[in-house]
């Protein structure tokens, strides 16, 4: 997924002159991730550079070179570290369009790795997107797959609106299904792991079936797509399964589509439970398909604490949590 | 007074009418807010006229302007309809934002005008990217960006300080200190109460500037922006200057005297100093400056009209301009 994310950032600067992209670590060092190596040797300093750890100031920046038509990818280097930003991405860039109406856009794309599995406690772990799914104006994308994550973070460039493109960071080398214990496997061995040269879109907003069924709908995000088709497939139960892709605005059709075929829907988050954007996608379900539903909607997510480091495996919600839902949800 | 004797007479009359045009302006403003016609917040520029007239007149054609919540001034300066400004403040789609900005919330591309911000200080780091692209796309534009002296104490200017001295970005600081945030005066506020010293650790040169002087200001405009322009990074300029009024419609200002405001009123109103050195220079006569106050009523009664008589945005407009229309 990194070399992917690489791509679509080399494609837009190529494209582009007014793409640039920069963020603490990103210019000589190339990403804390490695997400952005290369792309100074290949387009200067001027389009590609390290900022100092100051992440208001450097969000700030931004937004005002949006404002004047430049297209900023802005690296923050964990999403745990966006929260100085926070004043900056809802108080300027998401209103900027409305209280100008429509004069002055924040076409900026704020690239954060996100999530857990990766054993780094409270502050580099977080999944913070239901926060800025609660603002109007911001547009909200987490891709699951390498292929997804190049065409999505280049349709994000692309955008007048400002994007919050989350990276789910457990699945950067490989789709983890939430089997701690059992090896990593690499993208090179998944289908959707295989990257296209060159320009492609995938466009804002628009979910993927990434498994057809009928007896169940999952609703998934992130990292957690490849958990459900690990609990679908160890539960023998015909699950299908929605990879939201674009957060916000969220492909409702495909969500009621799917909902009003299967009767009972199981909605998958790593973030906590509380308010999270499971709430939001529950009360979308039964304000759409409330005659539909044969079942309660059932949650499966993160519990409300801060990350807990030594509890890592007892609070990512892995296939055994999923397939429990899939169960109760069929039961009921 | 300081460059008198080079500078033209007639930009020395354009000033007094820019600066009068706001005083009136902000004086009607304050009027119809009485009147109800204007809700919420609404923050005079009564006082401070000078700086953004001079600082104005340092810039050219394209260099931009941002600036926080006490914004009329800025926008009337940089050459903004009166009746758009003034509509906006009554909430009428013949504002700039069509009413959905309110006073603090304007903006003007065709003036680079780049807000009216209401969060204290964040519109600092929102000119230090302007100035970013302005270097990016080799414009040789500058920009403009204003911050009070309580912005002085938020951290994100500091983190813009550091940016724009490391990237040599063609920006100006302006801190308009007219020596109380709200109700908090500098003194109880900063450690630091002269605060053009606090761009020393980033290498930006500071300057004080007596901002109720016009010239002296847009003096020390020229200087910062010619070394801006030239690549030489950015400057502070700190602005002594005084607002006469409340920091909002409902400020009881019970932190200052009576007797402290009149004596500025009385030593120092930017618009005085400047209609006596006209005078005394004999660059205008009583007619003349007559005229001009005939013209600035005018403009400033039709703005009034125009914001009642403007409708209210349709209803639509609530969903409007929240996400690009595509």
């Amino acid at each position: 997924m990194i070399q992917a994310l690489n791509s679509a950032l080399d494609v837009m600067m190529a494209r582009d002159p007014d793409v640039l992209t920069f963020g603490e670590d990103v210019g000589y060092f190339g990403g804390v991730f490695r997400v952005t190596e290369g792309l100074q040797q290949r387009y200067g300093a001027t389009r590609c550079f390290d900022a100092p750890i100051s992440e208001a100031g450097l969000v700030a920046a931004a937004i005002g070179m949006g404002a004047y038509g430049l297209r900023p990818v802005v690296e923050i280097q964990f999403a745990d570290y966006i929260y100085p930003a926070f004043d900056q991405i809802v108080s300027e860039a998401a209103r900027l369009r409305y209280r100008s109406a429509g004069e002055f856009t924040s076409p900026i794309t704020i690239r954060t790795p996100y999530g857990g599995g990766i054993y780094g406690g409270q502050t580099h772990s977080q999944s913070p997107e239901a926060l800025f799914a609660h603002v109007a104006g911001l547009k909200v994308v987490i891709p699951s797959t390498p292929h997804d994550a190049k065409g999505l973070l280049i349709a994000a460039i692309e955008e007048d609106d400002p994007v919050i493109f989350l990276e789910p960071k457990r699945i950067y080398n490989g789709p983890f299904d939430g089997h701690h214990d059992r090896p990593i496997e690499p993208w090179s061995r998944h289908p959707a792991g295989e990257t296209p040269e060159g320009y492609y879109r995938i466009p804002l907003g628009q979910a993927a079936i990434v498994r057809s069924g009928s007896a169940v709908t999952v609703l998934a995000y992130g990292t957690m797509v490849h958990v459900a088709l690990a609990a679908a497939l160890e539960s023998g139960i015909d699950a299908e399964i929605l990879d939201l892709r674009t957060i916000w605005p969220v492909d409702i059709e495909a969500i009621v589509a799917s909902v009003k075929k299967t009767g009972r829907c199981v909605i998958v988050h790593e973030a906590t439970r509380t308010s999270g954007f499971g709430a939001e996608l529950a009360a979308l379900v039964q304000e759409h398909c409330f005659y539909h539903l044969e079942a309660p909607i059932a949650r499966v997510t993160g519990w409300d604490t801060p990350y807990p480091h030594v509890f890592e495996w007892e609070y990512f919600p892995g296939p055994a949590r999923v397939g429990a839902a899939l169960r109760r949800v069929l039961e009921g | 007074m300081a460059g008198l004797l080079t500078i033209h007479p007639e930009v020395l009359l354009g000033f007094y009418r820019d600066m009068l045009l706001i005083r009136r302006f902000e004086e009607r403003a304050g009027q119809l807010y009485g009147m109800g016609l204007i809700g919420g917040f609404c923050h005079l520029y009564i006082g401070q006229e000078a700086v953004v007239v001079g600082m104005q007149a340092a810039l050219e054609p394209g260099d931009q302007v941002i600036t926080g919540y006490r914004d009329h001034g800025h926008m009337l300066a940089c050459g903004m309809e009166a009746n758009g400004v003034m509509a906006e403040l009554t909430g009428r789609v013949g504002g700039y934002s069509r009413g959905k900005g309110g006073s603090m919330h304007m903006f003007s591309r065709e003036k680079q005008f780049f807000g009216g911000h209401g969060i204290v200080g964040a519109q600092v780091s929102l000119g230090t990217g302007l100035a970013f692209a302005n270097q990016y796309r080799g414009d040789n534009r500058v920009c403009l960006a204003y911050f009070g002296d309580g912005a002085a104490n938020q951290g994100q200017v500091y983190e813009s300080f550091n940016m724009a001295s490391l990237w040599k970005l063609p920006v100006i600081y302006i801190v308009e200190n007219n020596q109380y945030a709200m109700g908090t005066s500098v003194k109880r506020s900063s450690s630091e109460t002269h605060l053009h010293k606090r761009g020393g650790s980033f290498n930006i040169i500071g300057e004080e500037v007596d901002g109720m002087d016009v010239v002296a200001v847009r003096d020390a405009g020229l200087r910062a922006v010619a070394k801006a322009r030239a690549g030489g990074g950015p400057t502070l300029l700190e602005m002594k200057t005084y607002r006469y009024r409340g920091h909002s419609m409902s400020d009881p200002a019970k932190y200052r005297t009576r007797e402290e405001v009149d004596a500025v009123k009385e030593k120092s109103d930017p618009l005085e100093m400047l209609r006596k050195r006209l005078m005394d220079g004999a660059i205008a006569d009583e007619a003349a400056l007559k005229e001009i106050d005939r013209e600035v009523r005018e403009i400033v009664a039709e703005s009034a009209r125009f914001a009642q008589e403007s409708p209210e945005p349709p209803e639509s407009e609530l969903f409007a301009h929240i996400y690009s229309e595509a």
